[in-house]
């Protein structure tokens, strides 16, 4: 009887592991065939052996410039950005239990891109200090929301109505800035309403990439908890989690990574908010969703770049080719949420 | 599993804000029994279940696990020991059974140590002692509500813990589906020797599956024992505020709380009429006080009293 169950069990098991397995390979093939795709193609199409030779650190002619100077930065901070956005946004949603409850959604990233904005506008800062500036805004109106979101029943719901309404007021905060800006400086500031690789130079690579590493590490780190931390707060400590250790980690972790991801690249809309459901579907319900996710975000960004360079008549930065994707989504799991009487 | 543990509380007193839920409360799960909390509505008994659980931590008082405070053992260790059902646990979209029970593993695995062989046996046998088993790779989200609650049972038992609390097991089942949880539950003590502490609303159930009952009332705890001693009419009085007549359970021998609304009473006798003396199981005498004469053959008044 039991022998049966056990055979059963081991199978099941197996088979959903060998899923999961293939799925996230998967995703990392995709993920590099649309990088280098990224770095052949252009206003010249290089070939795949000349690419090489520039990745090699060989000087070809023309091909060193516009792949090495132009289109690996691009491609990286497309790759860097997606790891970045699709982490953080299903760490959000599986924590909070919620698709509704990613940082793109609930004002999170609007809070960083209203102070970065505010750096560049009013106090005409550049740099590494205006990202420091967004993760810490970040932070502040994530706990903000959290905490006029607190007590009573359903604070979930109500957590993401409360973030959707403080990231609307944030989004008027950063439009007054650009009215009430010169000339000069709207250009920078314009990166920070919509996501764009458009001009990324190598410099601000390196500071996302150590963000990804990092703090995409502590996530990986409490992924464990994180999948306990599904069955709600009661069941997670039962299982041994240390929910509210675990809670901050993640939050501070995620918040972090967009932040440093909307500093280079700017909020690229949704990308944060659709990874996450798009890796389980691939993957599998019940599957650690984490790396999965980051890795559909960083598919997300890639193509929708690609499609927004080359697919249009005028070139589209990324943020709106994946606004248009992921609008649709979110109506549909508002109306979901309408219907489920506004405690989803 | 050969160890018993003991659970204490002691002086405790929890709550939310400044409301006090448990005021006060004393108490020794015995090991390897069945144990049922009792109360009325908001009198505090699932906040002593969370509290005994750490889901809460006591404002004064503690409770202990073999004498060691359980807010200063590793949560994680205390989860090898101690395993929790909450009233409603919330499953992940989409799941599947087998994945779901797996989760009971999460305090036996280690970050890195990955699936063992040893975790599969305890999903296997957690699913075959809740009889699940042909369930094993079908999403949660298309099961009936007893076999939900099932499968809630099956993950708390991979968790392979010699304590098991559970807040309402039976809430939202139909009478089968209680009685087969309370069985299954039972099922447990017996077979495993797992000490079972859990909250139920139905009085008359708990009587039946309890071998330790315990009252609460206003967040402390007015009577503990056996069912026999604990369940009468004045207990029952003073815990819910009803008058009722407590019989024997025919079918388990356990007291029964038959209760006396204002409507559908026979208009027979009142709670204080029958002479404390009555003989018990006359056939001819009590058989007019109560509807079915089967019913009537077995009605001792288990009343005040007779708890001595």
């Amino acid at each position: 009887m039991t022998a049966l169950a056990l055979e059963r069990v081991t199978t099941g098991r197996r088979t959903r592991q060998r899923r999961r397995r293939v799925a996230t390979l998967a995703l990392v093939a995709l993920v590099l065939v649309l990088g280098v795709t990224m770095l052949c193609l252009g206003e010249t199409t290089y070939s795949l052996a000349e690419v090489g030779r520039v990745l090699l650190g060989e000087q070809v002619k023309g091909a060193s410039f516009a792949v090495g100077t132009l289109r690996l930065p691009r491609a990286l901070a497309g790759i860097l950005a997606g790891l970045a956005f699709g982490a953080a946004g299903a760490s959000f949603q599986t924590m909070l239990r919620n698709p509704l409850a990613s940082p793109d959604i609930i004002g999170i990233s609007a809070g960083a891109s209203a102070a970065a904005v505010w750096c560049i506008l009013v106090l005409h800062w550049s740099g590494p200090a205006v990202s420091v500036i967004a993760v810490v805004a970040g932070l502040v109106v994530a706990g903000a929301i959290y905490a006029l979101a607190r007590g009573g029943e359903s604070a979930g719901g109500r957590l993401i109505l409360i973030g959707i309404g403080v990231g609307a007021m944030l989004d008027s905060v950063v439009s007054y800035l650009l009215l009430n800006a010169s000339a000069w400086d709207v250009p920078t500031a314009v990166r920070w309403l919509t996501g764009s690789l458009n001009g990324i130079r190598m410099e601000a690579i390196a500071p996302l990439a150590v963000a990804v590493v990092v703090l995409g590490g502590a996530l990986l780190f409490v992924a464990r908890d994180l999948r306990a931390l599904e069955f709600g707060d009661q069941s997670a400590t039962a299982l041994g989690v240390r929910v509210d250790a675990v809670r901050l980690v993640l939050v501070l972790a995620a918040v972090g990574l967009v932040a440093f991801a909307t500093a280079t690249t700017g909020p690229i809309a949704f990308v944060a908010f659709l990874a996450g459901p798009i890796a389980t579907r691939l993957v599998g319900a019940g599957a650690p969703v984490v790396l999965p996710a980051a890795l559909t975000g960083a598919a997300l960004v890639l193509a929708a770049d690609l499609l927004g360079q080359f697919a249009f008549d005028t070139r589209f930065p990324v943020g709106v080719v994946t606004g248009m994707i992921g609008a649709p989504y979110l109506l549909f799991l508002l109306i979901r949420l309408n219907r489920a009487g506004g405690s989803a | 599993m050969t160890a018993h543990h003991t659970l204490t509380a002691e002086r405790l007193v929890a709550g939310y804000g400044d409301r006090k839920v448990v005021d006060g409360i004393d108490l020794a799960v015995p090991p390897g029994a069945v144990t049922v909390i009792i109360g009325a509505n908001a009198c505090g008994k699932s906040t002593l279940l969370k509290t005994l659980a750490r889901l809460l931590a006591p404002t004064a008082g503690s409770v202990t696990l073999d004498g060691r405070d359980i807010h200063h053992v590793p949560t994680r260790d205390l989860a090898r020991s101690l395993g929790l059902l909450p009233q409603s646990p919330i499953a992940p979209e989409g799941i599947v059974v087998a994945d779901l029970v797996g989760r009971g593993r999460h305090p036996h695995q280690r970050m890195f140590s990955g699936w063992s062989k040893a975790d599969d046996v305890a999903v296997a046998e957690a699913l075959t002692a809740t009889g699940i088993a042909d369930l094993a790779d079908r999403s949660v989200d298309e099961l009936s509500g007893g076999q939900r609650q099932r499968v809630w049972v099956a993950m708390a038992l991979a968790q392979q813990t010699d304590i098991l609390l559970l807040d309402e097991p039976t809430t939202f089942l139909d009478v089968t589906h209680q009685i087969e949880i309370l069985d299954l539950l039972t099922d447990l003590n017996r077979t495993r020797g797992t000490t079972i502490v859990m909250v139920l609303h139905d009085i008359n159930l708990a009587a039946r599956y309890a071998d330790h009952v315990i009252a609460v009332h206003r967040g402390r705890v007015v009577a503990s024992g056996a069912p026999n001693d604990v369940v009468t009419a004045d207990l029952v009085h003073e815990v819910f505020g009803l008058d009722s007549l407590v019989v024997t359970d025919q079918v388990s021998g356990s007291p029964m709380v038959l209760p006396r609304g204002r409507h559908h009473v026979r208009p027979v006798v009142t709670p204080a009429d029958p002479p404390p003396g009555v003989p018990r199981g006359g056939d001819g005498s009590g058989s007019r006080d109560v509807a079915p004469a089967a019913v009537a053959a077995a009605v001792g008044p288990v009343t005040a009293g007779s708890a001595a």
